[in-house]
């Protein structure tokens, strides 16, 4: 699980272009979305959606299902780690 | 100073001309289909045109070896619908704008010329890259129709046309131009279809815009003008008077739409307040209604917000045509001076359950007869670009 | 044209390496200075998606609204006669590479046209008018008469106007193959300006007007054009600065003659050049002049 974690906070960092965020700063239970967590917005939710997609073969069709799902990386590993295909 | 709409030109996938439209309107029938103009790994369905490049090279009088982007000939088609039915060919004497606009400009082209190119630099043919920028239709509409007087060529994405034709009237209004011929094009391409695919929100079947189970956009093309004249000079005849016009910010976010729908409530108000009149005036609105949930919830609490419970008659017409992006101002505001003019109400198709939060129900059934003397018309683009129009008798 | 007098009260330009005039390569390409992202730009949330144009472009439009003290705008109006090119021709080599398969939006977003005024809205809470040109040559030159319409029709007292283009590899290359560098240099540029209706002490010009026609002409006949267009401002002590005047230090661009503006907009305040200003401009058969006046 730690691995995954990790694996996941890099994935964030490229494909979200998090400069100046280092993965340890990147709490696991913190939230990805709004203005109390990273501030993530619904284009990075369609990256995230992709880096499922491509890095674990699952796929989530409606954005809407990902609002759980994505709310923090722990939340994002418990679900790859129950859904992942590859 | 009023200024005049004294001529209408539209190309969709409802009908190559203004009357095809109207039959189309009157027996439902929507344009979408699957893509057939390029190869492509996209089930959605489209709203194509349904003339190829050659045929419509041979409508203008083109020769068939010309390299002419789909969005300039679309365009070509369209502006010459309007310029010849306000009856433009003689009049020279006044000052002649044409104000177009588009949103990918010869992107259909360009996709010709660069898969090549990105191989070997040396490759990929020339003509085929250099209608890549927006402005290239609108020169080639200028060159068309003879028209050597200001041109410009507006880029907002979706709210385009309205912009364009928002800026002809105020031209008009401010005695630099006389005429103008102000509206948008926009052809069907790869890079449209994918990114929209990207963002998640391509229906894989028919749009219901407003509906409570709606689930994104079809995409469309085609082009549509309107010839806008001052009162002060002569015109054949006349459809009716551009009386508002505003264009507003959402500044809420890159693509999506504030939930309350601010931009589009500054956008409507804006142009009931440049035509001097209060809401219960109006008697149809051609909404944005794309079909993507974020647009038709945000659309609707504008409208509720903007209209409280006397909500006007309303319906989007991309069901027909599709999105046609940088064009939907155009062929919109076409569809809007024939509602008024004409005195019909367009269904909008596939709609069963209105959205929960407002409850919103908008006209199903093509109706004529009704009196109609004011409608607006919506466009609402990426960057929270928010722009309305008001047609008065 | 004007019928009431209109100020130019800020600017901002990243500004060529060279200011002077040196040694004329044609097709080299005009490196500029690129202003400080992180300070103009503190969100780190809209900074980090921006590829360099929007960077440019948004930066330099912050940039031109932190310096003028009467703030906010009422409106913000762009120009750009190619583009965010950089990030279509990313969503393109992806959409090739992927084959149309698992792409990322983010590009496709800012490959839209208008993309550099929405973020500027955005980061300055902006709810007002919003537009974008892009037509060659007279991108800038619609920007600023849309303007001039917004002061007159008393919609705006202040308006912010841009203009941005970049020059990739990708347009570099394909301009190279159509012969525009034979006798150009490859210039880039993002200008910004704000334009309003009362003058303030830091005023940097007056704007007296603004032409835009259209054709094939001889220097001959754009000089006679000149003339009558003096004449006809009943000015005669005017400097006119040539395409080849400005272009030897930006490069050729579409939205050039935004670059030539705010140098004439400098020299005027500086009192370096004391006589009213005549620009003019011309690309692929679109021609402008610009007319400006000192304080």
């Amino acid at each position: 699980m730690e691995q995954l974690i990790q694996e996941l906070k890099a994935s964030l960092i490229e494909a979200l272009n998090l400069e100046d965020i280092t993965p340890e700063e990147i709490e696991n239970n913190a939230p990805l979305f709004g203005e109390a967590g990273l501030g993530l917005d619904s284009i990075d939710a369609l990256e995230i959606i992709l880096i499922l997609e491509r890095n674990y073969g699952i796929r989530i069709a409606n954005p809407a299902e990902g609002k759980e799902i994505f709310y923090s990386v722990q939340t994002l590993a418990d679900y790859i780690t129950a859904n992942r295909k590859q | 100073m009023k200024v005049l709409v004294t001529g209408i030109g539209c190309v969709s996938a409802i009908g190559t001309n203004v009357n095809d439209h109207l039959l189309s309107f009157q027996e439902k029938r929507s344009g979408l289909g699957p893509v057939t103009l390029f190869p492509t790994n996209h089930t959605e369905p489209v709203a194509e045109v349904k003339l190829s490049n050659t045929v419509l090279k041979n409508k203008l009088g083109l020769p068939e070896q010309a390299v002419i982007s789909r969005t300039a000939l679309l365009g070509m088609l369209a502006a010459r619908e309007a310029f010849e039915d306000a009856d433009l060919s003689g009049v020279t004497n006044l000052r002649i704008g044409l104000i177009s606009s588009n949103s990918t400009g010869g992107m259909d082209l360009s996709e010709h010329f660069y898969p090549e190119f990105r191989q070997d630099p040396t490759r990929g043919n020339l003509h085929d890259i250099a209608s890549h920028d927006p402005g290239d239709s609108t020169e080639r509409i200028a060159r068309l129709l003879g028209l050597n007087g200001f041109r410009t060529t507006i880029s907002t994405a979706c709210s385009s046309a309205t912009n364009a034709i928002m800026l002809g009237a105020r031209l008009i209004r401010q005695g630099i131009l006389d005429i103008v011929i102000a509206g948008g094009t926009d052809a069907l391409c790869k890079f449209t279809l994918n990114g929209f695919g990207s963002l998640l929100i391509l229906d894989k079947t028919p749009c219901r815009p407003f509906d409570a189970s709606r689930a994104g956009l079809n995409l469309g093309e085609g082009a549509g003008y309107l010839v806008l004249q001052s009162e002060k000079t002569s015109y054949r005849k006349t459809y009716c008077t551009l009386a508002g016009y505003a264009n507003a910010n959402d500044a809420f976010h890159q693509t999506a739409s504030s939930s309350d729908g601010n931009g589009a409530y500054l956008a409507m108000k804006g142009a009931l307040e440049k035509a001097g009149l209060s809401p219960d005036s109006i008697d149809y609105i051609n909404a944005h209604g794309t079909g993507t949930p974020n647009n038709d919830a945000s659309e609707s609490a504008a409208i509720q917000r903007l209209f409280g419970n006397r909500i006007p008659p309303f319906s989007s017409t991309k069901a027909f045509t599709g999105h046609t992006l940088g064009a939907a101002g155009g062929v919109e505001a076409v569809f809007s001076v024939l509602a008024l003019h004409h005195g019909i109400l367009y269904p909008n198709l596939n709609f069963n359950q209105p959205i929960a939060e407002t409850g919103l129900i908008p006209v199903t059934e093509y109706q004529t007869g009704v009196s109609i003397r004011s409608v607006l018309s919506n466009s609402f683009g990426f960057g929270g670009n928010n722009t309305s129009l008001l047609f008065r008798k | 044209m004007s019928k009431q007098t209109i100020y130019i009260n800020s600017i901002a330009s990243t500004l060529p390496d060279t200011q002077d005039s040196p040694e004329f390569v044609p097709g080299k390409q005009v490196s500029i200075q690129e202003p400080d992202y992180k300070t103009l730009i503190p969100d780190a949330t809209l900074r980090r998606r921006m590829s360099r144009i929007v960077r440019m472009g948004v930066a330099t439009g912050m940039q031109c609204l932190n310096k003028f003290p009467n703030a906010p705008v009422d409106a913000i109006l762009t120009a750009t006669g190619y583009g965010c090119l950089g990030d279509t021709e990313k969503f393109m080599n992806t959409l090739l590479d992927n084959h149309e398969q698992m792409l990322t939006p983010t590009a496709f977003i800012q490959s839209t046209f208008n993309t550099i005024g929405a973020q500027i809205a955005l980061l300055s809470k902006n709810h007002g008018y919003n537009n974008t040109y892009t037509h060659r040559a007279f991108s800038f030159e619609s920007a600023l008469l849309d303007a001039i319409l917004l002061l007159r029709e008393e919609e705006a007292s202040n308006v912010l106007v841009g203009a941005i283009d970049e020059m990739t590899p990708t347009v570099y290359e394909i301009l190279k193959r159509l012969g525009l560098w034979r006798n150009a240099l490859a210039g880039e540029g993002a200008n910004f300006a704000i334009l309003s209706t009362t003058a303030i002490p830091e005023s940097y010009a007056v704007l007296e007007g603004i032409e835009l026609f259209n054709g094939t002409y001889s220097a001959a006949e754009i000089q006679e054009r000149i003339h009558n267009y003096l004449v006809q401002k009943e000015e005669k002590n005017v400097t006119v600065l040539f395409p080849s005047d400005y272009k030897k230090i930006c490069g050729e661009y579409p939205t050039a003659m935004a670059y030539a503006f705010n140098t004439c907009c400098k020299h005027l305040q500086s009192g370096e050049i004391k006589t009213p200003i005549l620009v003019y401009n011309t690309f692929l058969g679109n021609h402008s002049f610009i007319f400006l006046k000192p304080v």
